[in-house]
């Protein structure tokens, strides 16, 4: 903290000075590398599933659902709009081309974060919430902190708060995964390698129906973590995945 | 401002996807995304042991229509007439590089050991449909006909033709040789369908539809893919860019 007479001094003329900026280290390598690589490959993977999708607008479950069968989910046409896809007009076989591609972009880096975040204990440490904070009561009150739009400032900023390890959880460990088995589960070569695969999720159109499902949630996903990044200061959440530092906000003091 | 921030928009997705659709047209980089083809096939072929099954379905889980696809009836007035004559005189040729070219007739095919199966057919668009098929095991006429050691690929030669381009369709000697691979003539206790490939088609179980050569009427040895036709191995993958390895 400045000296406070100095700051008396400035008062005169001009508004008093923040506290000084402190710096914290937020975002080990391993993360922000993962981030970005995610950050283009989801985006393709959506686009181009969504190519994928335009091919057969319909969802089944069980083993097997053609157009005489009945869908849970059926469009009309070609439903996804050329903006949405890749390529941006119909192409199946370039979209093919472009999601089994980024498949691996998508797998392989997946698991190498997920070894070495538990390695690194970035798993123990950060993301796995602990017993107080999966109270419901704590958990209702990071909502109710959250709707009013009022985020961790000081040092709470710089831990996950119960609302992010949920997220971050849910992505890396549930949704992340879904989407890469049941991917490999729609792979008529990955079922003879893999037939256990078929059996985990009641057959090859019932893997298509999640891998849709999960794909939306992903979305969804991307959609509230863009908006909070905005929220939480752009600038501030952005640089810090670009070069690990986070400028803590200062305390504010609690009604 | 309205009009400026719409604008800032539709720039910026126009970009996103104006460089998609580039790099989409940019030989170079479709090369690296087709590099991906090898790698999952590689990837694939490790994991599975050579003889993994496709998984086999009982009788309640055939699905009540198995769709067509495709092309549903040939054009051909040489197919029609086989076709008039409830394939009588179909034969199936078997030639390339092997010891002793075969023309075997439709009947003697049908009098052949036959294996039956209960398989799932995945199309590239997505949908599945299961099917009872009857047919006999390709590595039972490639050994009938002697297969030369310096074949690497067997091509199928079908009867249909899409616009001017006859179909055919490749597949390497792993999948050759693979049981469940047959040159099926029956679906669901019925001799095929004419939609469904009468008189012969092709089922290699580990890939997907678009390889399930329907009409074939020559099967042909080779050791490169390159001189046939557009030289990628199968009709789609000529003329779409379509993988030859249709595992995934």
């Amino acid at each position: 903290m400045d000296d406070a007479p100095v700051i008396e001094e400035r008062a005169e003329d001009e508004a008093p000075q923040p506290p000084p900026r402190r710096i914290a280290y937020r975002h080990q390598l391993s993360t922000r590398v993962w981030h970005w690589i995610n950050a283009l490959t989801v985006f393709v993977m959506l686009m181009s599933g969504l190519m994928i999708f335009n091919a057969h607008p319909h969802l089944y479950w069980g083993q097997f659902g053609a157009n005489f069968d009945h869908p849970w989910l059926s469009f009309r046409g070609r439903p996804i709009p050329g903006w949405a896809t890749i390529p941006s007009t119909y192409n199946l076989a370039a979209a093919r081309r472009w999601h089994l591609a980024f498949a691996w972009l998508l797998s392989v880096p997946l698991i190498l974060f997920v070894v070495t975040s538990v390695l690194n204990r970035h798993v123990q440490r950060d993301l796995e919430p602990t017993a107080d904070e999966l109270k419901p009561s704590h958990i209702w009150h990071d909502i109710m902190q959250h709707a009013r739009l009022r985020f961790p400032t000081g040092d709470a900023a710089l831990r996950y708060n119960i609302l992010q390890k949920l997220s971050y959880v849910g992505v890396i460990f549930v949704l992340l995964p879904l989407m890469v088995l049941t991917g490999l589960a729609m792979s008529p070569a990955m079922d003879a390698a893999w037939p256990w695969l078929l059996d985990l999720f009641g057959g090859r159109q019932s893997a298509r129906s999640i891998h849709f499902i999960c794909a939306a949630l992903l979305l969804a996903f991307i959609l509230v973590h863009l908006l909070m990044v905005l929220l939480a200061g752009p600038i501030n959440e952005i640089g810090s995945m670009i070069t690990g530092r986070f400028r803590i906000a200062p305390e504010r003091p609690e009604p | 401002m309205i009009d400026r921030r719409k604008f800032i928009a539709t720039g910026a997705s126009g970009l996103l996807l104006g460089g998609c659709d580039r790099l989409n047209n940019s030989a170079g980089f479709r090369g690296l995304l087709r590099s991906a083809e090898k790698l999952t096939m590689a990837s694939q072929r490790l994991i599975a042991p050579r003889d993994a099954l496709a998984r086999e379905y009982g009788e309640a889980d055939l699905s009540p229509i198995f769709r067509s696809n495709g092309t549903r009836m040939p054009g051909t007035p040489e197919y029609a007439r086989h076709a008039a004559e409830q394939f009588a005189n179909w034969r199936l040729v078997v030639d390339g590089l092997v010891a002793r070219p075969l023309s075997i007739p439709l009947q003697t095919l049908r009098s052949l050991p036959h294996r039956v199966q209960i398989t799932r057919h995945d199309c590239v668009e997505g949908w599945s449909a299961i099917g009872k098929w009857h047919g006999v095991q390709l590595w039972r006429l490639l050994q009938l006909a002697g297969l030369s050691s310096r074949a690497k690929y067997i091509v199928f030669h079908c009867a249909d033709r899409f616009g001017e381009k006859p179909y055919y369709e490749s597949i390497d000697l792993i999948d050759a040789f693979h049981p469940q691979t047959l040159i099926a003539w029956g679906l669901n206790g019925h001799l095929l369908p004419i939609p469904n490939g009468a008189p012969l088609r092709l089922r290699v179980e580990r890939q997907l539809g678009y390889k399930q050569a329907k009409y074939i009427e020559r099967i042909e040895a080779v050791d490169s893919l390159g001189p046939i036709h557009g030289g990628k191995g199968g009709y789609w993958e000529d003329n779409v860019d379509y993988e030859w390895y249709a595992g995934i």
